[in-house]
């Protein structure tokens, strides 16, 4: 069995969902290369080499590779499958863009979002917003699977495998990159931080978020949202969290002002100890919280920035 | 410029989804079928840009039981011109979906393909951008925004870290996030209207396409439940029990 994983990064650092996308991969077993593609990202499949457990990692460098665009990822992965059984990337906005298009090229059907490896064919996914989990046997010759990286453990980084130059794509292509608004925050990331407190359409407005973000900042802790919060303009829409958001399992999730939507609870129920603060006692999040605080957020939140 | 739509019927949105005891599936006797939601945005889109006069005709297709033809209705009776039922009572798994989808585009010819990002049912998040590679068009998926004019679409994408914009060459694949319209609700005269559109009834013999099945479902269950927690009765309550219970801050 051998397994490419694309790794997924900004052309500076290896992103956290590459090393836990490994870890999926070592699940399947077999060799296992991490393909870095980027422009100018040298120092990532260097990091990428660190990762335990790799032969090999493939590195390629071009202008149109810079953003990984889903046509010339296609370009470029296709042609690399003859020598692999498996291809897996993270379940991240990247890793959904370009997959499906080297699976069709593939004549495959993916597997998207896997939290489980039960045997190397058979996965388990959710469906249903989480509500349901199936397990699938692929019957496919080459599996090509998307991973959920909160249900797995990172690999460590103590290998070190050698990497490989690859061409990059020629082109033409017919999709170019024209600009990003990328949001800045000194926080951890959403999907990787230990903590994560999130907001509501409770919170009222953005300006109230404030309060949401000086205890994220005492505990250091990322900051989240549900969708009604981000709908109103409250937080950038790369905030929410849910079935259609991102997915988190912190040790600790904070939803304050939330009601615990089905699609909401999809992307936080897998949260280690979940707190709600809430002023409805018959809010559906209740359900789900390990300790509910029924309260005036207004009230409970300058308490918990005072009490930290 | 013509416009495909494909739209998918699933589980209400609202609808929280049972597992059957024998693990074979989800319940879904009985259960109020919806529009996917984000097939309703992808058909409001299409509508919005028929009124701006971008557009001059919009196709919605779907895959699935006759009850599909109410989906199809839906997608009419907001504005769209015309339905094809790919009528099936099979499983259809995202691989034939995007290979029917396929063989309509190269039949009708449209200019765009707007797909929902993902079915609320598989969440497969994987139909659209199947059907760009099978057509070899560019895709543009989770759209916020999306602008068309000198034969490219510009659109805005909802990606993790934030807003990414790209331009691609017409035709093109598109797949709608949430924020990219909200989808206005049918009024009666447009439903009324909706009856008398022509609803074309086909099946995937027609195009030729095998329902294959590559992923077996070998089991449905439901998801690990969480155990009932305790309701606090202060702020004070809830640190301690964090810090000495739970040891998590
Ligand atoms: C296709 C689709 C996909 C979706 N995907 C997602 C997703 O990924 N993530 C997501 O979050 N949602 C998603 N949604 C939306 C979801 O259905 C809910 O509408 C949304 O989660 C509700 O957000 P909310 O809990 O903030 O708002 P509401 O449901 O309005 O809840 C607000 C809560 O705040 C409480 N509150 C108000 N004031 C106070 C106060 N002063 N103090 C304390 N509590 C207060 C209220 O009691 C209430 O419980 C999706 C919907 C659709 C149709
Ligand atoms: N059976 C179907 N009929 C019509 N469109 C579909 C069907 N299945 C999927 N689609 C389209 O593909 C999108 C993504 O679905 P999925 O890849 O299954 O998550 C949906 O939002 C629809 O636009």
């Amino acid at each position: 069995m051998a397994i490419l994983v694309v790794g997924e990064h900004d052309n500076a650092h290896l992103s956290d969902a590459t090393g836990k996308t490994v870890g999926a991969a070592a699940k399947i077993g077999g060799d296992i290369d991490i393909l870095i593609a980027g422009e100018n990202a040298g120092a990532v499949a260097a990091e990428a080499a660190k990762v335990d457990g790799i032969r090999n990692v493939l590195h390629a460098d071009g202008a149109v590779l810079a953003k990984q665009l889903a046509e010339p990822m296609q370009a470029l992965i296709v042609p690399l499958m003859g020598d692999y059984d498996a291809l897996l990337a993270p379940a991240t906005t990247n890793g959904k863009n370009y997959l499906p298009r080297v699976a069709a090229a593939l004549d495959v059907m993916q597997i998207s979002e896997i939290v489980s490896v039960e045997a190397p064919d058979t996965f388990v996914r959710p469906i249903y917003a989480g509500n349901a989990m199936q397990k699938v046997r692929s019957t496919d010759k080459i599996k090509v699977i998307t991973v959920r990286p909160t249900a797995f453990e990172a690999a460590k980084l103590s290998g070190r495998a050698s990497v490989k130059s690859i061409a990059a794509p020629a082109g033409p292509f017919k999709s170019a990159f024209i600009g990003e608004e990328l949001t800045r925050s000194d926080r951890p990331e959403l999907t990787a931080a230990k903590i994560v407190i999130s907001g509501g359409r409770g919170m009222g407005s953005g300006e109230n978020f404030a309060m949401i973000e000086r205890i994220a900042d005492k505990l250091g802790a990322a900051v989240g949202a549900s969708r009604a919060a981000v709908d109103a303009g409250f937080v950038p829409n790369d905030y929410q969290v849910g079935q259609t958001g991102k997915v988190v399992a912190p040790e600790l999730y904070i939803a304050v002002g939330i009601s615990g939507a089905i699609q909401h609870l999809a992307g936080m129920k897998d949260s280690k100890v979940i707190v709600a603060i809430n002023k409805d006692e018959d809010a559906p999040i209740f359900q789900v919280a390990d300790y509910g605080l029924v309260a005036d957020l207004f009230k409970a939140l300058p308490e918990l920035e005072e009490a930290l | 410029m013509k416009v495909l739509v494909p739209v998918k019927r699933v589980i209400d949105y609202n609808i929280k989804a049972r597992v059957k005891p024998d693990g074979s599936g989800v319940d879904l006797a009985n259960v109020k079928m919806s529009m996917n939601p984000f097939g309703e945005i992808a058909v409001e889109e299409a509508v919005r840009l028929k009124e701006k006069g971008v557009v001059s005709e919009i196709v919605v297709v779907s895959i699935g039981p006759l009850q599909a033809q109410e989906t199809i209705r839906t997608a009419l009776a907001m504005g769209a011109d015309r339905g094809i039922l790919i009528q099936t009572e099979e499983t259809v798994e995202p691989l034939s979906v995007a290979k029917l989808l396929r063989a309509v585009a190269l039949e009708e010819r449209p200019d765009i393909a707007i797909l929902g990002k993902q079915a609320i049912d598989d969440d497969a998040n994987q139909t659209g951008q199947m059907l760009a590679a099978m057509l070899d068009w560019p895709q543009a998926t989770f759209a916020s925004k999306l602008d068309i004019a000198d034969g490219k679409a510009e659109v805005m994408r909802e990606i993790d870290g934030g807003l990414q914009t790209i331009s691609v060459e017409l035709p093109a694949v598109i797949t709608t996030d949430l924020r990219l319209n909200e989808p206005r609700y049918a009024s009666l005269p447009n439903i009324m209207k909706a009856k008398r559109k022509p609803i074309d009834m086909k099946t995937p013999d027609d195009y030729g396409v095998a329902l294959d099945i590559r992923l077996e479902q070998i089991t449905v269950a439901e998801p690990p439940k969480r155990e009932a927690g305790v309701i606090v009765d202060s702020v004070a309550a809830l640190v301690d029990k964090l810090k000495n219970e739970a040891g998590v801050i």
